[in-house]
Parts: structure tokens; C-alpha cells; sequence
């Protein structure tokens, strides 16, 4: 059960605090897309084994919605972040390069 | 016999007897016996029979990994199957009942499978069950269903109760021994909050049965001083009873404390479940002693070498007056000299090994013991308990030499390293070819969140047999631990342990090395599952060389014992098959509970009234007063129907719907969801939640709307009432306010976090009471306060005003078709509300109605209901709605899923009405049966029926449904499924029943 710490409260949430949102920094999609762009948005997802990132509510704390990067396989956590994010910001970026140098994940590394 | 001996028993007290039953016959025992113990001393050697061949099994371990003391334990609303005796504390008035067997354990039909044994080998069911089919129902699964399952299942609801803990630690020690202790010290000395846990109900584990000399002190005095140190640490919390189940991400861990298993007359919790975050753990689970594998090993009397010690030490119990001990190892010499000290015989030491040297050999030789190096048993002579052993050299086939007459087999094949913790979270397990066993890898520790180690082994548990290692590594585990939580550690010398040295033992993975099949077949790995040596081979041989395959094809290790004393023999035993090392060949997932903790230890408090929160609405006491039938709607309790003396409520449903038609009725809305939409974006905003356009809606004016999700699927309604210029009120759905509003957070939060918009929900601060029928105005008027006139306030429009003097919120929305009048007051005016409106509707005929007649009022009108007509698979467009989509908006969450090919194709099913031709009702969900059959031979379906009643105002069953091509087949007849054969015809209509052009609900 993971223990995720909320940017916006600084509670370090159990698991059960927490709501499960997916996968982060989707780019919507709407009408005028193609059908691929829009089978992109709606069903394509990473899965990665290794550096993926997430989407979590606090649920049961302040009610924000946040992202966090972690590790699929160790279940290391590379940081937590604003939804309000377009990419993952540089320090995140940062602390993951330094733990698994040479990473990628969809657009980004 | 096995007995109770003249003096001894570290744990009992002599002075208080203790009285309890086994299969209904009164025996005794003593405070502090476990179960086993008192079993044992009432010489009841046979306990159960085995699940597969019902062969007889006794007692094996002393502890949690015996797999064959299973029990029936307590009556009625404290039954519980499959109680292991070993962990089970004697009390008085104890009640236990044996397994397995039918009709007595004395005498069993089922023993007949073992004499089967040779025609039920691995892989049995999966091979001989197969075929034909048709045996299946009566033959087949009857045989399995009389044979399979392990005790009886408790009939009664748990009279118990149990309860939750939430724990934080630093440093969370799992274990009670003496290398938990000496860790805990070490970690409670440098400051950290620390946890300590052991499972049994006594501090320091086998160390006070083997007496090793501690700091200077016997054990005993070391254990004592070591728990009253940590007793006066304000850091430190101690738990006895308390078992370290599980070990989770992120440094979660689970303890299960047994309150009052052992003192049932206490009242309070029986259970406790720990729900512990840790930083770091440390794992002191100790060892397991392994059985050895020779014919008619699982015979009552057939007992771990280790065992035998406890129960002369710590019970005063011997298990046999003449005992074999069976070795392979140095360590079960001490059971010999331990039964030696009691004043019991030991006739001989079969020690596999072709020498035996050390120290503790010579000890036994000096006492006059016979030593057989080189030697092995070839089998147990007996039925239902041990009469004596054949010996044969190890090295051989199993050539009798001579026999020996006993009554007790003290076996020992070696000690496993309690990994099971270490592994739950990921640990890895590295294989130690000198001791011959598995043992925690701390280079690839379970890591955190932090990527660091948080699980540390310790002690026995990490593969440290003698106790000057232990408390060496121990010590260094505690100081890690704290160092890693930040604590202050100061360099001390390790405390000094002194044992007797032991020589190397020698693995035997099969006894004699050559046994043939006839021996093989007899020798029992898994006891409880009944899995041989034979079996596991058989596996190799077809084909199963995965560990984990050959374990589910032959149950090894699936019992609930999960093959503690199984896992590693069975491993060794597919390896030497398979012509591949141990390591290699691997080892099966560990997973927790360590052993099984109860359902309601699981469950805590949240049972009966507590499993979840009622919501009640202000007028709740009113329902309640008033013989409401309530459903459960969402957490919601809402009334179904109001019945009155001598009608059933479908009579009720029926007054009342003709009721609010013809007169007025009164419904409790409190429920719907309400939201507040507010701020300078509110209106583009809700234009892209809508399907339709909200914007441009007037103030003071109300529109239905529809909501989807981005896949274009409907997942709400509701009517919106723009209430100012930037503020709408959004009426969701009962079961729908807090996810709506979760779905208005997100895309606020996570895709237009620049736009001024501010949501709250609102639905329990207003009571809403809708006045519904003809006579709604007059009701209205009468309360009085404000002009509800059609000029004044029309169809579809909202007004504020008092009513009764009530601040009131009035709309003019319908659900029914009828006249209607939805009215918002505080909650805290809502009882007083209804019950002005009760009063002043008295002369006009009002009556409060339900939910179901909600239901069929809307249904006579063709309303849709979310949940009903929509299951996360449907559109708007299927359902008529194409009016309350926008065509002109560019973009709303959901257009662009509504426009890929599938939901666009024009045979998807669409919403009509549905009259059965002899006016009955339809079953509830019902298919449309068309023609032909489909792959699978299965009638094609056209249709499915989505809402059915017996509508009162019509005198006949309506029903709503989606049909292929339906609102193009107005008129046509379609036949529809029932349950149990049969079918039913219904003409195909428009949804709406009555009053089609809707004058009713405008006037
Ligand atoms: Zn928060």
C-alpha cells in the first residue's frame, strides 16, 4: 500500500487516502481529431515496467488532484507534483534522471 | 503413550486445572497448556484425518507451522473450523470437535482413499474428472463436494466483536525472541519508536527451551531483564499474541492480536487487527524445523525433533515413553538429552550422516545413548500410531537391518529461515548450500518509496543458527535500523552467548537415498494436502519443471499451512528430478497473511450498522413514524412506499400514484444532488459538461440537461436553474452529487485549471419537497407567501419567495407529468415544511409517495431514469434525445466519441415503448429475441427491456426498452423472453404513455 505525499496539503497519504486517476499528461482530444488522435487520448496508455506517471486525488484530505512519478517495478517515488502541470517540471525530470539515467516516457525524458 | 510427565513444563500452572472437550469427552489439562499440549498429555494422539486419503494424523510441530492439528473450535455464534491446536491456548470450558472425517475419527470411510492411494496420484482430478461431461453433475462433483473442504463453515452470524489499530514506528520488530529483543533494545536505546510484536504468549522463543548462556546468564534471566528494559522505555511498545501477518509497500505491515482467544470470558474485542507504517522493519521470525521424508513419516507419533523438546520443556509432556530420534543434524541431539533429563528412554539416534562427532553426540554418548551413524529409517511400523522403526543404511535402498520398538519418532531434517515477511514485499532469498536452506539476500532487500532497504532479518530468521551469531546480528540489525530512522547509536560491544558448537549437517532430502516407489509413496511432504514424495516426482515426469506449476498440480504447499514444513523438502525433491540445483529450480511465492487471521479481525468494526454511513434525509423521522418501506439508494435510505395498515405496498404504490394523479402528492427529494456553479466561467463551463447549451440560459429559467463522459456515454441528468449571472444550480441525480462533482473537480483541477470556476455541493443544506397533482397550486396558496400563479411563475422557471413562512426556493419542474412544484427550504425547515404541506393539503387530498411511484410516474411519461435506460453503454442518441444535444456548440465532452463509427452505426438499439398484448408486465430485463442464433448457438437477441411496471393509471404493464431499429417498427410485435421458458408478446410503442403533448405538467 503506497504511501504518496499531496503537493498542495504536504500529507504523506496512505493508499487510502488517495483515488487512483490514471495515466498523467494525456493532451485531449476533441471533435476535429482524427481517429487515431482521438483512440490516442482515450485508450492508449504506457503501461510501462519502470518510470511511469499518475495521476492521484487526495480524496480523503484537501480534495486536489496531483500527479506523482514513481517506479512500477521498486514502486520508488521520483516526486509528486500540481495537476496543474503540463509536462513533468525540471526537478522531477531531474531526481529521475539521477536514478535511472537515460529514461523516456512518451514524449518526455 | 504420550503423557504428561511428573514435573516439568516451564509454562503451566500446576496449581490451577483447566477442563475442556475433544469430540465431546471431558479431559483436562493445565493453565498454560496449548491445546496440543493438553491433547498430548491426555494421550490423544490421533487429532484429525488428511484431507485427500483420510489418513490419521497427530500433532507434528509445537507451534504456527503445524499443518495436521486442525480443529472444529467453539458452538453456535463462536464456531471457527480449522483452529490449529499448537496456537491454540487452553482454557476452561474449551470445545473442540476433529476434521475430516464421517462418520467418527476412530473409524472413517474415507480412509478407504489411502488403500486408493495408488489410483489417485497427482494431477487425480484434473485427469480423471474429465470425461464424459455428463458424469459431472451427478457423480463427479458430488464425490469432490462430499470429500473436499477442510472443517465445517460456521452457520451462525460472529457474536464477537473486533477492532482496527492504526500504528506508526519507526522501527517495527517482528518477533519476540531473543534476537527481536536484542534488536528492539538496541533500536529503543537510540530514541526511535519502536514496535514489537511476538505471536505467542511468551517472550524469547526456543532460546528458553535450548538454555544458552546469554550475557552471562542463563536465557531465561537474559529474556526477563531484556522485556522489563523495554517495558520502561516510553518509545517502546511490547505485544504478545500479536503476529506480524504481513509485510506490505511502502513499509505497511499488518499485526493480528488475539485478545480473548485465551480468556473467552472477558469481554471486549476479540480481535485486533495493527495496521502499522513503518520505516523500517526488522524481521526476527526465527526458523522452522524440516521434516524428513521416509516411509510412514506422517504417523501419529512422528513428531519434529524440536517439537518433541518443547513439549517436555515448556508443557511437562512426553510425546512417547521410547523415542527414535532421526537426524541429520546436531541440533536434535538435544532432544534426546532433554528426554534423557525427563526420565524418558531413548533407545537409539539414527543420524543420516556418516559421522557425528561434535560436542552434543558425545554429550548423548556419555548418557548412554545408542548413536547409528550412516543410518536412516526405512519406514514407521504402525497404523494408527508409531509401534517402532526399521532402520536401513541411509545409503541404501532400504534394506531392513534391525527394528527398534518405540513409541515416538523425534525427527529433524534441518531448519528453515522464517522468510516469509522478508519475502511479502520483495525481498530476495539467496541459498545457502551448508545449512541447506534459503536465507533473506540483504543486497536485495524490499525497498521503499525512497528506494532504500526497509526490511532487515535478524537473527535465526536470517539464517543464524547458533546464538552467539544471533545476537551478533541482531545487534547490528537494531543499530541499522535506527541509524536508518535517524536515531543516536553508540558502538557497544555485542553481548557474549555461549552454546554448545555443532558440527555441519548433512542434507537428506529422502530417506534411504535410494528409497524405491513402494517407499516413496508412503513418504508424506505435504501432510496436510497429502502430497508424497511420489507425487512430486510423478510432476517432473509430465512435464511441470516450473516450481509454481508443479506446485498447483500437486497441491504441494496450497494448504493453510502453506507448506512451512512442506515447501523446502518438496523444492529439494523436484530439483534432484529434475537433474537441476536447488537455486535454480526457485521457490514459490510467499504471500501474506503468514498464517490465516479471521474474517473479523479483517472486517474491524464495520460489520452490521458501521459497514457503511446511512445518509438520512431531515425528514427521515417522519418516514419512519409513518410505516415508510425504505430502499437503499446509494448510502441514501429513501422511502419505497408508505403502506397502510392492511395493504401490501404494492397496494400502496397504486393509491399512491393514483393519488398524486388525481389529487396531489408529496415526495421527500432531499436526496438529488445539488450543486453550486459559480464564478465568470461558470456558463462555458457548464456548456462543456452539457450536451446541451447552459449559458444562454435566462436567469430565473430551468433546462434539462444531459452530461457524458468523454466516450460520449450518458452518466447524468438533471435540471440546471441559472440562479445569477454567474451562478447555476445544477440538480444531479440521488446516487450521482459526489460524483459529479468529482467529475467538475477534475476537468477544473486537471484540464482547465485557468478558468474562473467554483463548484460546492450543497445537496444536504436544502430539504427539497416536491408538491406534485392537480391540486399542487392550491396546496401551495394556501402555505401561502408567495405568488405561484402560472403568470407569475410557469413551467420550467424558479422563484424565491416564503412559503409558511419558510424561505423557500420554488421551481417549477416535473418528473411526472403532472403539475409540479419543486420546493428547496433549509434543511433545517425541511420537517417543518412537510409537515405544513401535509396539513395545509389535508382538504385537497395530499398523500406522500415513494420511490417507486416515482418511478412509474415517470415511466407512464417516457422519462428516462440513469441507471435504468442507461448502463454506461448508452447514448443520448439512443434514447431520443437528440433534442437536448447542441448541434451548435463546437465541442462538449463526449461529441467527439459520439462521432466514431460505432456510436454513429445505425443499427444500435433505441429506446421505444413496450405494450404486452395480453397487458401483463414484462420481467425485468428481458431480451428481444430475434431470428436465427448466433456463434455460440445461442438465440439472437434484438432488444433488451430497460424499465417495466404495472402502470395503475393505464391498467397494464408498461414497459421501456431498447430495440434494434425500434423507432422505426412503431406498431410491430416482438417477442420477449421470460425467465423459467416461455415467452411473452408486446407491441412495439412511443415511450411516452401519457399525456403526450404534456398539458398536464403546464398549467
Ligand atoms: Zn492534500
Amino acid at each position: 500500500m503506497l504511501t504518496l505525499t499531496c503537493p498542495y496539503c504536504g500529507v504523506a497519504a496512505d493508499e487510502t487516502e488517495l483515488q487512483a486517476g490514471g495515466e498523467a499528461h494525456l493532451k485531449r482530444f476533441g471533435p476535429g481529431a482524427s481517429d487515431d488522435e482521438f483512440e490516442g487520448y482515450l485508450f492508449v496508455r504506457e503501461n510501462p515496467k519502470g518510470v511511469h506517471f499518475e495521476r492521484w486525488r487526495h480524496a480523503y484530505g484537501c480534495g486536489k488532484w496531483f500527479l506523482a512519478a514513481r517506479c512500477t517495478v521498486t514502486l520508488e517515488v521520483f516526486g509528486t507534483y500540481p495537476a496543474q502541470s503540463k509536462e513533468p517540471p525540471a526537478h522531477i525530470r531531474k531526481a529521475i534522471t539521477a536514478k535511472r539515467p537515460g529514461w523516456t516516457w512518451r514524449e518526455f525524458a | 503413550m504420550s503423557t504428561r510427565l511428573a514435573s516439568g513444563g516451564r509454562f503451566l500452572n500446576r496449581d490451577r486445572a483447566v477442563e475442556f472437550r475433544f469430540n465431546g469427552k471431558r479431559l483436562a489439562g493445565y493453565e498454560g497448556d496449548t491445546l496440543a499440549s493438553a491433547l498430548l498429555a491426555n494421550d490423544q494422539m490421533m487429532i484429525g484425518r488428511s484431507f485427500k486419503y483420510h489418513r490419521p494424523r497427530g500433532v507434528v510441530a509445537s507451534g504456527a507451522e503445524e499443518p495436521n492439528g486442525l480443529v472444529n473450535l467453539g458452538e453456535g455464534a463462536r464456531f471457527e473450523p480449522n483452529q490449529r491446536v499448537t496456537t491454540t491456548e487452553l482454557f476452561d470450558g474449551l470445545q473442540a470437535t476433529s476434521q475430516n472425517h464421517w462418520p467418527s475419527l476412530e473409524f472413517d470411510v474415507g480412509a478407504l482413499n489411502t488403500h486408493l492411494a495408488r489410483f489417485l496420484p497427482a494431477g487425480f482430478y484434473y485427469k480423471m474428472f474429465m470425461y464424459p461431461r455428463a458424469f459431472w453433475k451427478h457423480i463427479y462433483e458430488p464425490f469432490i463436494r462430499m470429500s473436499a473442504g477442510l472443517g465445517k463453515a460456521p452457520k451462525e452470524r460472529d457474536a464477537d466483536t473486533y477492532e482496527h489499530f492504526h500504528a506508526f514506528a519507526d522501527v517495527l520488530v517482528i518477533g519476540g525472541g531473543i534476537a527481536g529483543l536484542t534488536a528492539a533494545l538496541e533500536a529503543g536505546k537510540s530514541g526511535a519508536r519502536v514496535i514489537v510484536l511476538e505471536q505467542t504468549a511468551h517472550w524469547g522463543g526456543r532460546a528458553l527451551v535450548d538454555a544458552p548462556g546469554i550475557g552471562g546468564k542463563p536465557a531465561a534471566d537474559w529474556v526477563k531483564n531484556a522485556v522489563q528494559d523495554l517495558e520502561k522505555m516510553d518509545n517502546v511498545t511490547i505485544r504478545t499474541r500479536t503476529m506480524g501477518a504481513g509485510v506490505y509497500d511502502h513499509g505497511y505491515a499488518l499485526g493480528y492480536e488475539r485478545l480473548t482467544d485465551h480468556q473467552p470470558e472477558v469481554s471486549g474485542p476479540r480481535h485486533r487487527l495493527w495496521r502499522i507504517r513503518a520505516r523500517q522493519i526488522i524481521t526476527a521470525t526465527g526458523a522452522i524445523e524440516r521434516p524428513l521424508s521416509f516411509a510412514g513419516n506422517d504417523l501419529p507419533g512422528v513428531v519434529l525433533a524440536s517439537a518433541v523438546r518443547d513439549y517436555a520443556v515448556n508443557f511437562g509432556v512426553s510425546v512417547g515413553d521410547r523415542t527414535v530420534v532421526v537426524t541429520n543434524n546436531d541440533d536434535a541431539y538435544r532432544t534426546a538429552l532433554a528426554l534423557r533429563d525427563a526420565g524418558l528412554v531413548v533407545p537409539a539416534i539414527i543420524d543420516a550422516r556418516t559421522q557425528a562427532s561434535g560436542p552434543l553426540p558425545e554429550q548423548a554418548r556419555a548418557a548412554g545413548i545408542r548413536v547409528l551413524t550412516g543410518m536412516g529409517v526405512a519406514k514407521v511400523k504402525g497404523s494408527r500410531r508409531v509401534t517402532g522403526v526399521a532402520v536401513c543404511a541411509q545409503a541404501g535402498e532400504g534394506a531392513v537391518l534391525e527394528e527398534i520398538g518405540c513409541d515416538c519418532v523425534a525427527m529433524s531434517g534441518g531448519w528453515s529461515p522464517v522468510v516469509h515477511l522478508w519475502s511479502h514485499c520483495g525481498g530476495k532469498l539467496t541459498w545457502d548450500a551448508d545449512q541447506a536452506m534459503f536465507r533473506p539476500d540483504a543486497a536485495r532487500a524490499p525497498t521503499g518509496a525512497d528506494a532504500q532497504p526497509f526490511v532487515i532479518a535478524a537473527g535465526t530468521a536470517n539464517g543464524h543458527l547458533r546464538t552467539a551469531e544471533v545476537i551478533a546480528d541482531a545487534t547490528e540489525a537494531g543499530r541499522a535500523a535506527a541509524r536508518a530512522v535517524g536515531g543516536r547509536v553508540r558502538a557497544t560491544r555485542a553481548v557474549a552467548a555461549t552454546d554448545e558448537d555443532e558440527a555441519a549437517m548433512a542434507p537428506v532430502w529422502l530417506m534411504p537415498q535410494g528409497a524405491g516407489i513402494a517407499l516413496r509413496m508412503k513418504a508424506w511432504l505435504d501432510y496436510q494436502n497429502d502430497v508424497k514424495v511420489s507425487d512430486v516426482q510423478l510432476a517432473a515426469r509430465e512435464g511441470y519443471e516450473s516450481v509454481e506449476h508443479a506446485k498447483r498440480y500437486t497441491t504441494l504447499g496450497m494448504a493453510t499451512d502453506q507448506g512451512k514444513l512442506s515447501n523446502i523438502n518438496g523444492l529439494a525433491v523436484l530439483s534432484q528430478a529434475l537433474n537441476a540445483e536447488i537455486p535454480q529450480v526457485g521457490i514459490t511465492t510467499f504471500r501474506p497473511p503468514y498464517t490465516p487471521i479471521s474474517m473479523g479481525a479483517i472486517t474491524g468494526a464495520a460489520r452490521g450498522a458501521l459497514f457503511q454511513p446511512v445518509r438520512q434525509t431531515p425528514i427521515h423521522g417522519w418516514h419512519i413514524d409513518n410505516g415508510a418501506d425504505f430502499e437503499p439508494v446509494g448510502q441514501w435510505r429513501r422511502p419505497f412506499a408508505f403502506p397502510r395498515a392492511g395493504e401490501t405496498v404494492h397496494d400502496a404504490v397504486t393509491r399512491e400514484i393514483l393519488n398524486t394523479r388525481s389529487n396531489v402528492g408529496l415526495l421527500d427529494a432531499s436526496t438529488l444532488g445539488k450543486l453550486i456553479v459559480k464564478g465568470p466561467d461558470a456558463g462555458h463551463f457548464l456548456d462543456m459538461l452539457y450536451t446541451n447549451v447552459m449559458s444562454t440560459l435566462a436567469v430565473g429559467k430551468c433546462r434539462y440537461g444531459l452530461m457524458c463522459s468523454e466516450n460520449g456515454f450518458l452518466i447524468d441528468d438533471g435540471v440546471v436553474a441559472r440562479i445569477d449571472d454567474d451562478t447555476w444550480l445544477c440538480h444531479t441525480t440521488t446516487g450521482g452529487a459526489e460524483r459529479i462533482h468529482g467529475h467538475m473537480e477534475d476537468w477544473l483541477q486537471c484540464e482547465w485549471w485557468d478558468w474562473q470556476v467554483y463548484v460546492a455541493n450543497v445537496t444536504e443544506q436544502f430539504a427539497q419537497i416536491a408538491v406534485v397533482g392537480p391540486n399542487a397550486r392550491k396546496v401551495l396558496e394556501k402555505l401561502g407567501g408567495m405568488d405561484v400563479s402560472k403568470q407569475t411563475l410557469p413551467f420550467m422557471q424558479w422563484a424565491d419567495g416564503t412559503l409558511a413562512g419558510i424561505p423557500a426556493r420554488v421551481f417549477r419542474i416535473s418528473f411526472s407529468g403532472e403539475l409540479s412544484y419543486e420546493v428547496a427550504v433549509p434543511a433545517s425547515q425541511g420537517r417543518a415544511f412537510w409537515d405544513a404541506a401535509l396539513e395545509a393539503g389535508a382538504e385537497f387530498g395530499i398523500m406522500p409517495y415513494g420511490t417507486e411511484g416515482l418511478h412509474v410516474l415517470r415511466a407512464e411519461k417516457g422519462f428516462i431514469m440513469i441507471g435504468d435506460e442507461t448502463d454506461g453503454t448508452v447514448i443520448p442518441q439512443d434514447l431520443g434525445l437528440g433534442w437536448a444535444i447542441s448541434k451548435k456548440k463546437s465541442d462538449y465532452l463526449g461529441k467527439r466519441g459520439q462521432e466514431r463509427s460505432h456510436m454513429a452505426d445505425p443499427n444500435r438499439w433505441k429506446l421505444v415503448g413496450l405494450e404486452t398484448l395480453d397487458g401483463s408486465v414484462i420481467e425485468d430485463g428481458a431480451y428481444a429475441i430475434g431470428e436465427g442464433v448466433n456463434d455460440n448457438g445461442q438465440r439472437n437477441t434484438v432488444g433488451r427491456v430497460t424499465s417495466t411496471y404495472f402502470s395503475p393509471t393505464l391498467g397494464r404493464g408498461i414497459a421501456m426498452g431498447l430495440v434494434l431499429h425500434g423507432p422505426d417498427r412503431m406498431g410491430e410485435v416482438i417477442t420477449l423472453t421470460r425467465t423459467g421458458g416461455g415467452s411473452v408478446q408486446a407491441r412495439i410503442v412511443d415511450p411516452v404513455f401519457y399525456d403526450k403533448a404534456g398539458e398536464k405538467q403546464d398549467v
